[in-house]
């Protein structure tokens, strides 16, 4: 996209503990001022990756350079990276100014710079008045806050995050969602954040790295991972899918149908490029299905459901009402369990669809996301 | 719902609360809820533990007030009152060899508290951070100076003094002292090893990397974030030291030499001729001074009361 040298580039780099492969060939960039994020299950290798950039691991193979520079070599003390802990690792010694002036102290900003720095850095993650404060008289939310002052107050090139919401409650995790993104708004640093968390990846991030043991799946914008999964894995991973397994009947530059045993022949409306037979899986997400109630045996009409095309009959075998939608679990005649998101736009949507209503449901034609393996 | 005071209705409610419905009516006819079956600490109330109780007290104090109460006593012997003064500790403390060995006692204790300090300290965050070959063996050598029986142990200083590393007579102070704290240090900085290692396992080592990120070299991590975490377990450990070196007298006796006598040592020597109360109020202090520091030590293991510190 800019000209500009991506300030992180990561080539090749393995790690292995023992022989156990724990990141595994990864190689990516992250541009200046993104809040890029690692995401994974756990032990998919995440923390190791972010612990090589800040330098707590060094890679087997491979050459990972911050800023254009290689870091072999490199300890920690001497990058321009700064790391804020899954555990905050606050110093319980120290008082919260105590905290974020520490490194500065070891860089030797002068006592008057400092407290400048220390002030600015607290009223950044809003703790203005708290720096007399010790640690235990803090709650975890602010102590969290006391590890991303402490860490910013050094200014550095990126920040790296592990975790940074994990020990948070759900409600204080959401706010300081909305705060990471405007703090790292106003700083304009890089961040890379490291999480389990897919809500947490695709509301942050700018960009984000799917982890399976060690091995970078994808890495994609949150809206393609989305939308556009390259595997069956990042397809479950992120968000719900119902995945289907078929093979390739006819495929022409404009449209395909896929031979599937539990949904019949889907109908797609752009080409597959695959070999006529082979097995391929369509990812279906849950709210690009609709549904129509059956009250006959005639399907909806093409006009009625413009979606069209694809239509297969089932029963509403479940429905958990979820306020703004309701996800209904479905099971088709063959047996199959499907499900079904459909938001709840009027205050009387949900009346049509009750369990044991027979329904018809239907997708449109370039709804799927196709997937080889 | 129910006046206070009537008994009845409360029971009731008590035992109702006990029991459950099937046994109220028991309860409401005694009006008294029935004991449960006693608790552990319920047995503290029945008179055969508590028997047993004093008896153990007896044992483990009645010979230490003794002595404490005879260091009073206004008579040369140590067998009949004779009405109280104080004159014993104004003798004991007016008794130049007594003081000299007490003098040497400190010493002894503060030297050796100081390297055993640091080495057992030392010991622990090696065992603790790295991992090489031969460490289990290296640290049940380490631990060996706490099972060995002291009489070996100074046995074996006395054979190690003597034929293999003979220590110069006449040296001035500190030096004199000095196959005494070599071996004090032998016993006690085990024991140091021990208590840090114990505050060790509570470190958070994202702290030390923390302190890493931040700029810190691993000298300067180690000094600003391991040390300060060690702190209440280094004063802990120092204390247990001293006091192990202040009274210790087997290994002291075989390794001191004759103008190297400590306070063990000595009041040892002053009783094998007559046990005046004068030997009683030197013990009587002794056994103040150490209860006192054995308190602090104990203080300084349980960080949750020394928060501020
Ligand atoms: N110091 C180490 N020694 C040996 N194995 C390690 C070490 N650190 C990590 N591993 C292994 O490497 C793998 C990846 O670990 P890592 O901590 O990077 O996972 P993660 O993706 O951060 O997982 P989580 O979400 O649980 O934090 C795991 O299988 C782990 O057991
Ligand atoms: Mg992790």
């Amino acid at each position: 996209m800019s000209s500009k040298p991506p300030i992180i580039s990561i080539e090749g780099v393995t790690k292995r503990f023992g022989d156990h492969a724990a990141v595994d060939d990864v190689s990516l960039t992250i541009n200046e001022g993104e809040f890029f994020a690692l995401l994974g299950p756990s032990g998919c290798g995440k923390t190791t990756l972010l612990r090589m950039l800040a330098g707590f691991e060094t890679p087997t193979e491979g050459t990972i350079r911050i800023d254009g520079k290689d870091t072999d070599g490199v300890p920690p003390n001497r990058r321009p990276v700064n790391m804020v802990f899954q555990s905050y690792a606050v110093f319980p010694h120290m008082s919260v100014a105590d905290n974020v002036a520490y490194g500065l102290k070891i860089d030797g900003v002068a006592k008057a710079e400092r407290d400048r720095r220390v002030e600015e850095a607290l009223a950044l993650v809003q703790l203005e008045g708290f720096g007399g404060r010790m640690p235990d008289q803090m709650s975890g939310g602010q102590r969290q806050r006391v590890a991303l002052a402490r860490a910013l107050a050094k200014r550095p090139r990126v920040l790296l995050l592990d975790e940074p919401l994990s020990a948070l409650d759900a409600k204080l995790r959401e706010a300081m969602r909305f705060e990471l993104a405007s703090l790292q708004h106003k700083v304009g640093i890089t961040f890379v954040m490291v999480t389990h968390d897919q809500d947490e990846a695709l509301a942050l991030a700018t960009r984000c790295a799917v982890m399976e043991r060690g091995r970078l799946i994808q890495l994609a914008t949150p809206s393609d991972l989305y939308e556009f999964p390259n595997s069956r894995f990042v397809a479950d991973f992120i968000g719900t899918v119902n995945m289907v397994e078929g093979t390739l009947k006819t495929d022409n530059p404009t449209e395909a149908i896929i031979a599937t045993k539990e949904l019949g022949d889907v109908y797609i409306d752009h080409a597959v490029l695959g070999n006529e037979g082979a097995t391929l899986y369509l990812a279906l997400r849950p709210e690009k299905i609709s549904l129509f109630r059956r009250d006959g045996v005639v399907p909806p009409k093409l006009e009625d459901c413009p979606e069209g095309y694809n239509v297969v009959a089932g029963v509403i075998d479940h429905i958990a009402y979820l306020g703004s939608e309701s996800v209904f679990k479905v099971i088709l005649t063959n047996g199959r369990q499907m499900l079904v998101i459909r938001p709840n736009l009027t205050r009387w949507d949900q009346e049509d669809f009750v369990e044991e209503q027979p329904v018809w449901l239907s997708w449109h034609a370039c709804a799927p996301a196709v997937l080889a393996g | 719902m129910s006046a206070p005071g009537d008994d009845g209705v409360l029971a009731a409610e008590i035992a109702d609360a006990q029991f459950g419905p099937a046994e109220v009516s028991a309860a409401v006819a005694t009006a008294r809820p029935r004991r449960n079956t006693p608790g552990p600490l319920d047995y503290l109330r029945r008179w055969p533990l508590q028997l047993w109780l004093v008896i153990v007290g007896l044992f483990l104090y009645l010979p230490l007030i003794t002595l404490m109460a005879f260091s009073f006593n206004d008579s040369k012997r140590n067998i009949v009152w004779r009405g109280f003064t104080t004159d014993w500790y104004v003798k004991a403390l007016t008794d130049s060899s007594l003081l000299e060995a007490f003098g040497n006692s400190l010493s002894i204790a503060a030297l050796s508290t100081i390297a055993s300090v640091i080495l057992g300290a030392l010991a622990a965050v090696a065992l603790w951070r790295f991992d090489f070959r031969g460490k289990t063996a290296f640290e049940g050598a380490m631990a060996m100076p706490i099972v060995i029986p002291e009489i070996c142990m100074g046995v074996a200083m006395l054979v190690f003094f003597a034929r293999i590393m003979p220590w110069p007579q006449d040296l001035v102070w500190p030096f004199n002292l000095g196959p005494i704290v070599i071996a004090h240090i032998s016993f006690s900085f085990p024991f140091v090893a021990v208590v840090v290692r114990a505050r060790l396992a509570s470190f958070d080592r994202s702290q030390e990397e923390a302190a890493r990120d931040l700029g810190a070299t691993d000298a300067q991590a180690f000094r600003d974030v391991l040390i300060p975490h060690l702190k209440p377990s280094l004063i802990a450990g120092a204390l247990l030291a001293f006091t192990l070196s202040l009274d210790d007298f087997v290994i002291t006796f075989f390794t001191a030499g004759p103008d190297t006598i400590t306070f063990p040592v000595k009041v040892y020597s002053m009783v094998r001729f007559s046990v005046t109360p004068e030997v009683n109020a030197a013990s009587t202090l002794l056994i103040v001074l150490t209860v006192l520091l054995t308190v602090v030590a104990l203080r300084f293991q349980n960080p949750k009361e020394v928060a501020g510190a």
